[in-house]
């Protein structure tokens, strides 16, 4: 599972060049028509503009490999809230009563909010992929060190742990299955107890490593570590064109949000605002999204 | 007179829940400027001095400490690692645990940062130290895609950026190639000459790094057994301690040669003075040597009498960084049965690969790979086989006691594998790859693969592992071991097979190969190189006795 977390990959692509604040604000106002609306049309063209800049910043791979993640937890959001939500006025399936958890009648509209609800966890998981693919941490520490470096520290090494766990995995069950007499697992409790002995054995590893970088964190006198001075840069055509469009992004979320644009009620009965200025909307956040990656011609150019 | 930059004084120190000290009454003072080697099999307390010198020992890992240790008139008493680390950096073995950061260039700016450091001053210090240690190519890089050498050359390189006055090193070349961790000794004895760091340096392979030391200290047991020059080092460790003797020493040694050498330049020139110059070009030693111990299972014969046999393999690896690239380049080799065949190379040159590529963990680009039977692969890690939290748990029941009992680990059954030294762990893990085919019982596999299986064993280890992977040679195994280590190599393989960028440089008898390269041949090879043949100190001897002849040799 480790492997579905999507590590930084450099691509050089106008994302990667961004100064880490402005590409942090731009996969955060990315993420913003997620918390902010409810509209499934929002919702898809939050997704469709969230693809298309991993796909132009190259890390269209990584996004793949979050989404074996980020697909299924969408579905199971999709599947339980029907069961636990009993709101809604168009019954689908007419359930039994169950002591405890009441009637399990299965609504339309509960469907529909389920699977409201698990696009915004698929977006807003793919989001975080983009940011872990695109946005460098060491930049990212260097930035929160002038705060707090210590925890700054925590994070990065927490980041760096990822890939390193994923490795360690792969390692020890390519090992298990070098061992004499080992057959590959057959049934489903077979396979969920090997599982369970490697990702013990992988925790004893993580701690057993965890001693030896606590030592060589001692000695390189990281825990005297002080507040990182602070790095001075003039700002590149990509950082201001990110910037540009965060700008926008938030200008155009924040102000159709206040507006009331792209209302959708999933109860008693769904109503959903779909007229032209929503389409509008969701045309311009995905242009927007896109926008500053268009730097990149121009470079060449 | 000045305080000596680093000094112990009478200490004596014991781990939490130990039985014994891991430091006995060890006095030393390590002077500025000075490069020390600290020698010693495993568990002699090498790692506990550097770990005392840093100031780990007691701050970090408890225990009761006697004595006193000072760094540069700083008490580890009264001063912490993070204090101690303003004048002293150290790098230990495993670099995966001392790397922070995610790119070589951050990981160096950052011991400067986190001291206030900023501006053109990290640039510089990042600059110059990376170039010092041969990393400038890295800077850029992702430290999860550097090799195990690179990534403790990056290591090393973070703990030089502060320029500190002294640098404690523990077996910093075990996952270093010859080429590599000769590079680093040299790299280490040009910064202790040019920037005048002190270095302090634990390791297993005293051939690397002797010539380069001005003096060396030996611990047995946690006692200080030697402290002296390295000539009169080698003088005691032949006569003593023929463990931590280097093979020039001890072929200067069983030739009865007087003076002993502290590496092949001396050697060479003690050889000259002795009127003994290196046999000429084309000598080979006499075959009673030893050099050729069992019959060469000659390349190219029909597939089906090779244990493995690999045809035209090409493998290539979609790695992110650099892009898709070739690790191994249509290898064509055939082991046969009975056979112990040694892989060398570089970092990189596809040993593993190879290996992993017979056990069938690799899907070949081209090419084939078929073996006579079951190819039992040892990784490099030990620990990755140790999955259970007793050590009986690692074995089908009905092994347990013949397992443990021929690798003499019986008195481990109910313990956490874990906790087992290094040796020990790497013997369990070859137990359970090997349980009931060869070890406690049963045939062995057809195939016997072995990834580096000697970092971090002391001589007397490998020599145990030699004797061990040649019993199962014996029993009809193909025995194949990847390997850094020449001189391990030279005691175990009856043939080798070196690797270079993909492909196969040489494939010969073992004498041979490692007689006619300049890296890649064992310390007694290059003190006699042109003359090939002699790799061990005993065959070199014996070479250096027949030109001797009967006479006496002047001391």
């Amino acid at each position: 599972m480790i492997g579905t977390v999507p590590s930084y990959r450099r691509t050089g692509s106008a994302l990667h060049r961004t100064r880490a604040p402005v590409a942090i604000a731009y996969c955060l106002v990315l993420a913003l028509p997620a918390v902010l609306f409810d509209s499934p049309i929002v919702l898809a063209a939050t997704l469709v503009a969230v693809i298309a800049a991993a796909l132009r910043a190259g890390v269209g791979g990584e996004l793949a490999r979050a989404a074996r993640l980020a697909v299924p937890l969408a579905v199971l959001v999709l599947v339980v809230n029907p069961l636990v939500s009993q709101q809604g006025l168009t019954v689908l399936v007419d359930g039994p009563i169950v002591p405890v958890l009441g009637n399990l009648d299965v609504t339309l509209e509960a469907l529909v909010y389920g699977a409201v609800a698990g696009l915004r966890v698929l977006v807003l998981l793919l989001v975080f992929a983009l940011y872990s693919a695109c946005v460098h941490p060491d930049h990212v520490l260097r930035l929160a060190g002038r705060v707090a470096p210590r925890s700054a520290l925590t994070a990065s090494l927490a980041t760096r742990s990822v890939p390193l766990l994923a490795r360690d995995g792969r390692r020890l069950a390519e090992a298990y299955g070098l061992r004499a007499g080992v057959r590959p697992a057959g049934g489903m409790r077979e396979r969920l107890a090997r599982s369970a002995t490697l990702t013990r054995a992988l925790g004893a590893g993580a701690l057993e490593r965890s001693v030896d970088l606590a030592a060589a964190l001692e000695v390189r006198g990281y825990g005297a570590i002080r507040r990182f001075p602070p790095a001075r840069r003039p700002w590149s055509r990509q950082d201001r064109a990110f910037a540009l469009a965060v700008a926008a992004l938030a200008a155009l979320g924040l102000g159709a949000r206040l507006a009331g644009v792209a209302s959708f009620e999933p109860y008693p009965l769904l109503g959903l605002d779909a007229g032209s200025i929503e389409l509008v909307f969701a045309a311009a956040l995905g242009l927007l999204a896109i926008a500053p990656f268009r730097t990149e011609r121009a470079g060449r150019g | 007179m000045a305080e000596p930059l680093l000094r112990l004084d009478s200490v004596a120190y014991r781990y939490p829940g130990a039985e014994h000290e891991a430091l006995d009454a060890v006095s030393i003072e390590v002077e500025e400027g000075e490069l020390v080697v600290v020698a010693g099999v495993s568990g002699s307390g090498k790692s506990t001095l550097l770990r005392a010198a840093a100031g780990l020992v007691p701050h970090f890992y408890g225990g009761r400490l006697a004595g006193r240790v000072s760094v540069a008139a700083l008490d580890t008493r009264e001063h912490g690692p993070a204090e101690i680390a303003t004048v002293a950096s150290s790098v230990f073995q495993d670099p995966e645990a001392q790397v922070v950061m995610t790119s070589v260039g951050a990981e160096l700016a950052l011991p400067l940062e986190a001291r206030g450091v900023g501006g053109a001053a990290v640039t510089r210090a990042v600059e110059e130290t990376a170039l010092a240690l041969g990393v400038g190519d890295l800077l850029e890089r992702s430290t999860h895609t550097l090799s195990g050498g690179e990534l403790q050359r990056v290591a090393l390189a973070a703990a030089l950026v502060t320029q500190p006055r002294l640098l404690l090193l523990d077996e910093p070349t075990s996952q270093l190639d010859p080429v590599g961790g000769d590079e680093l000794i040299t790299s280490l004895r040009r910064l202790n000459e040019e920037w005048g760091t002190s270095v302090l340096l634990a390791e297993q392979r005293l051939e690397r790094c002797l010539a380069a030391a001005d003096r060396v200290l030996a611990l047995d047991r946690g006692r200080l057994a030697w402290d002296g020059p390295p000539r009169e080092f080698v003088a005691w460790a032949a006569e003593l301690a023929p463990e931590l003797a280097p093979p020039a020493a001890r072929m200067f040694s069983l030739a009865g040669l007087g003076r002993l050498p502290v590496g092949v330049k001396d050697a060479r020139a003690e050889l000259r003075r002795l009127g003994l110059p290196p046999a000429g070009a084309g000598a080979v030693a006499r075959p009673e040597a030893g050099a050729r111990r069992r019959p060469r299972f000659p390349r190219r014969r029909g597939s089906a009498e090779a244990a493995l046999a690999v045809d035209r393999l090409w493998v290539e690896f979609e790695d992110g960084e650099p892009a898709r690239q070739a690790v191994l380049r249509g290898i064509d080799l055939r082991v046969g049965a009975g056979e112990t065949v040694a892989l060398l190379g570089r970092n990189g040159a596809g040993k593993s690969t190879l290996l992993r590529a017979a056990a069938g963990l690799v899907e070949a680009s081209a090419g084939r790979v078929r073996a006579a039977g079951d190819v039992a692969l040892l990784v490099q890690s030990p620990a990755d086989y140790l999955v259970h939290e007793r050590v009986e748990d690692e074995l089908a029941p009905a092994l347990v006691q013949p397992v443990l009992g021929e690798l003499g680990l019986a008195h481990a059954t109910g313990r956490d594998p874990r906790d087992l030294s290094g040796g020990e762990r790497q013997r369990l893990a070859l137990g359970i790859v090997l349980a009931g085919r060869g070890i406690g019982g049963g045939a062995p596999p057809a195939v016997v693969a072995l990834d580096e299986p000697t970092r971090g064993l002391d001589r007397p280890r490998k020599a145990a592992l030699a004797e061990r992977l040649g019993a199962l040679a014996a029993r009809g195994a193909a025995v194949i071991t990847a390997t850094h280590d020449v001189e391990f190599a030279a005691a175990v393989a009856s043939r080798c097979v070196l690797l270079g960028r993909g492909i196969v440089m040489a494939d010969g008898p073992t004498a041979e190969v490692l007689s006619g390269g300049r890296y890649f041949a064992t310390e007694v090879a290059r003190v006699l190189w042109p003359a090939t043949g002699a790799v061990l100190p005993e065959q070199g001897a014996a070479l250096l006795c027949a030109d001797v002849g009967e006479e006496a040799v002047p001391a």
